[in-house]
């Protein structure tokens, strides 16, 4: 008896039995939906925190982070200095492991304003040409700070979309892309001529959304207008947009020399954030840069380093527990619909001992009855497979609704094959007991059968 | 050779430490084109006996060969091959599959011979012509007269042109006039040259046949009974003789 055939009869059996088939494969369904959009969940969860990190620098990104004096040289803690320009030097010159290092001096509470129009910077940092490799910006127009600005501590400024967006409108509101090269901004007062801005960033999933936007007529809007990058977008790329840059030096000698406590200048950087050259002895390159920075701060280990192994770490950690608890949950349902299987092909073969008799007297051989019911076993799973795939579009649809998010669900082809190959499974075991007991029946006893 | 050689065939249950013996050494031949029927009273062993001819069973001793092949040995797969090439069956209760059409039933033996779909449909409607029912294929066995449904039965019995066809009471659950046309077909099938075994407990039927074996008590009676074996045309439905002991014909 061929398989295609086999395959038919077995159809038919399932459609026979509508309500009873659908009932049965309701596991197998629960099971392959969660399965599929469990799985389509953890895969837009990675995804968004995957580029989020690479939207805060790389997975190559090392931050010098100052630490509280260890409690053995609690001695010695008004003299510990904290993060310099005299550490930045001394990376440079004697760690060559380092490949980028980058100082940042953040200056807080500053407000840009033009005319009526202000914008509030996610941050405005003092920084070196570095911060471009540093921070994987992309310099779309102008240019960056020069030698000379930074020698001159000129009063210039890059910067992100979002700012441009506040200050002199987004593309999406005014139809046009304005590109403010040689515009005036003030900083607190201060008048600063943007120099440069850089591209605008965004996830994957917000770039699709903008393109369909852009494919489909504009609606008209009631109320204010979204705002580009905020409320849906992820997090990491709204910061990165509304970056303000400056020199150091001017951040230096404009706004920090006079700030600090009663006056008195504060030299610390808030942050030096380092690259190493080969990611493969990011260890040694640490221990260099330990060995520098004990020098400069004169054995007081007031700082660390934090990689961002531990932060790719603990992404891959919640991925796995999601991973397992969804694997969990699905495979469950999938137990249960294989004993729902199991228990609806025995009924199934009880039901039809007396034909299954009439096909072993007119000549079907024991293998042909097992692979019949096998199969019959192996379609109805493989259905529930099909339906359950069809729900996990729904599945992630509502969740997507009811929950929307920049790290939007995506359902996999490689999930899709596991789960159905995972039915297939299913429906082959359950299958397996009905099956030898109908290819063991003796077809006298069986034609016997009322 | 005979087509079929049964010699000293018996089957043996146990049944709770006590032996039944539904076979009782059996030997007989059955020459290629005989129309044969097989008689007995109730419980004598008649459908044991033709279970084991029809390759549905195996005997507990002795040996059987059909068309050349000795088949007491035979595996359940080898005998699931000999059933589907070599043997139709009639039973009593039409067996045939109700979720199946007409059609589609008399193409069950040969799904299970590999024949293709085009090659079976062929086939099974030129069975189905030749029992007159060629205008139902599409029918639910349901839907037919129980006459009709044995004559699918038939079709189905031929349609892998076997080199043997057993009946077990295939009028049994017929009325007398539907019963005669039955026969009938068994008869012109018998006239183009099938053999043929028909299994009966009612003497009328088995005097259509040239020949006659009668079972009592899982053996084969020693002679003839002549008002047994029908023919005492006058007062058929007179209770018989008790037969050997065992329960007299009762219908
Ligand atoms: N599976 C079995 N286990 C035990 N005894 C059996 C079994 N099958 C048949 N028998 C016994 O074998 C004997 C012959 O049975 P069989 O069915 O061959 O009779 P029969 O001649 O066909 O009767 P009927 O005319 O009523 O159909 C009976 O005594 C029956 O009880
Ligand atoms: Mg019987």
């Amino acid at each position: 008896m061929n398989l295609f055939n086999t395959i038919l009869v077995g159809l038919k059996e399932v459609w026979t039995h509508k309500f009873r088939s659908v009932l049965t494969m309701l596991g197998i369904i629960l099971g392959v939906a969660s399965l599929v959009g469990m799985a389509a969940v953890i895969k837009g969860m990675e995804n968004g925190m995957k580029e989020a990190m690479i939207a805060m620098g790389g997975a190559d990104k090392v931050l010098l982070q100052e630490e509280e004096v260890p409690s053995h040289q609690q001695h010695l803690a008004d003299q510990a200095p904290g993060r310099t320009m005299v550490d930045v030097e001394a990376l440079r010159r004697s760690a060559p492991l380092l490949r980028v290092v980058s100082p940042e001096m953040r200056v807080s509470g500053v407000v840009a304003t033009r005319g009526e129009k202000m914008a509030m910077p996610s941050e405005l940092c003092g920084v070196w040409p570095a911060v471009v490799d540093m921070n994987l910006h992309t310099l779309a127009h102008g240019r960056f700070f020069t030698e000379l600005d930074e020698e001159n501590a000129h009063a210039v400024c890059v910067i992100g979309t979002g700012i441009r967006d506040e200050l002199f409108g987004a593309p999406e509101d005014v139809g046009r892309e304005i590109i403010p090269i040689g515009e005036l901004v003030n900083l607190n007062g201060q008048p600063f001529t943007i120099v440069g801005m850089f591209a605008h960033y965004e996830s994957e999933q917000e770039k699709k959304m903008r393109e369909l936007a852009r494919s489909k007529p504009p609606e008209t809007r009631a109320g204010p207008a979204r705002q580009r990058g905020f409320g849906r977008g992820n997090w990491a790329f709204w910061r990165k947009n509304y970056t303000m840059y400056i020199p150091l030096n001017t951040a230096w000698i404009r706004f920090r020399a006079a700030s600090g406590l009663d006056n008195i200048p504060d030299p610390r950087l808030s942050d030096i954030d380092l690259k190493v050259g080969s990611i493969e002895r990011v260890d040694v390159a640490l221990q260099q840069a330990r060995n520098v920075l004990m020098m400069t701060h004169r054995g007081i280990e007031d700082f660390s380093f934090r990689t961002q192994e531990n932060n790719l770490e603990s992404i891959n950690k919640q991925i796995r527990n999601a991973r397992l608890s969804g694997g969990f949950i699905a495979a469950i349902s999938l137990l249960v619909g294989g004993i729902g299987i199991v228990n609806i092909m025995l009924a199934s073969i009880n039901e039809r001992i007396r034909e299954i008799g009439i096909c072993k007297a007119v000549g079907a051989s024991g293998l042909a009855i097992f692979a019949q019911i096998l199969i019959e076993s192996v379609v109805i799973a493989l259905l529930g497979a099909a339906l359950g795939v069809g729900a996990s579009y729904g599945l992630v649809a509502i969740l997507a609704l009811i929950s929307p998010s920049a790290n939007a669900p995506l359902i996999t082809p490689l999930a899709m094959a596991i789960a159905v190959a995972f039915s297939a499974l299913v429906g082959v075991s359950a299958g397996l007991f009905p099956a030898w007991k109908a290819a063991r029946l003796n077809p006298i006893q069986a034609l016997r059968n009322e | 050779m005979a087509l079929v050689e049964l010699r000293n065939v018996s089957k043996i249950y146990q049944l709770g430490g006590e032996e039944i013996r539904a076979l009782d050494d059996v030997s007989f031949d059955i020459d290629e084109g005989e129309f044969i029927s097989i008689i007995g009273p109730s419980g004598s062993g008649k459908s044991t006996l033709m279970h084991i001819l029809g390759c549905l069973d195996s005997p507990s001793r002795g040996t059987i060969q059909l068309d050349g092949m000795m088949i007491q040995d035979a595996s359940a797969r080898e005998l699931a091959a000999i059933r589907n090439r070599k043997i139709g069956f009639v039973f009593q209760f039409f067996n045939l599959l109700p979720k199946l059409n007409v059609v589609q039933n008399v193409e069950l033996p040969m799904i299970y011979s590999g024949v293709s779909a085009s090659e079976r449909r062929r086939r099974a409607m030129a069975a189905l012509a030749s029992v007159d029912l060629a205008n139902r294929s599409r029918h639910r066995p349901s839907q037919l007269s129980g006459g009709q449904q044995q004559r699918v039965a038939v079709a189905r019995a031929l349609v892998n042109d076997p080199r043997i066809i057993f009946a077990d009471e295939p009028t049994g659950n017929l009325d007398s006039h539907t019963g005669e046309a039955i026969l009938g077909l068994f008869r012109r099938l018998s006239v183009e040259g099938r053999t043929i075994v028909l299994v009966t407990h009612d003497p009328e039927i088995a005097a259509v046949t040239p020949r006659r074996i009668e079972i009592r008590d899982g053996r084969i009676a020693e002679k003839i009974d002549l008002t047994l074996a029908g023919l005492d045309r006058e007062a058929p439905t007179i209770p018989r003789r008790p037969a050997g002991g065992g329960t007299g014909v009762t219908q």
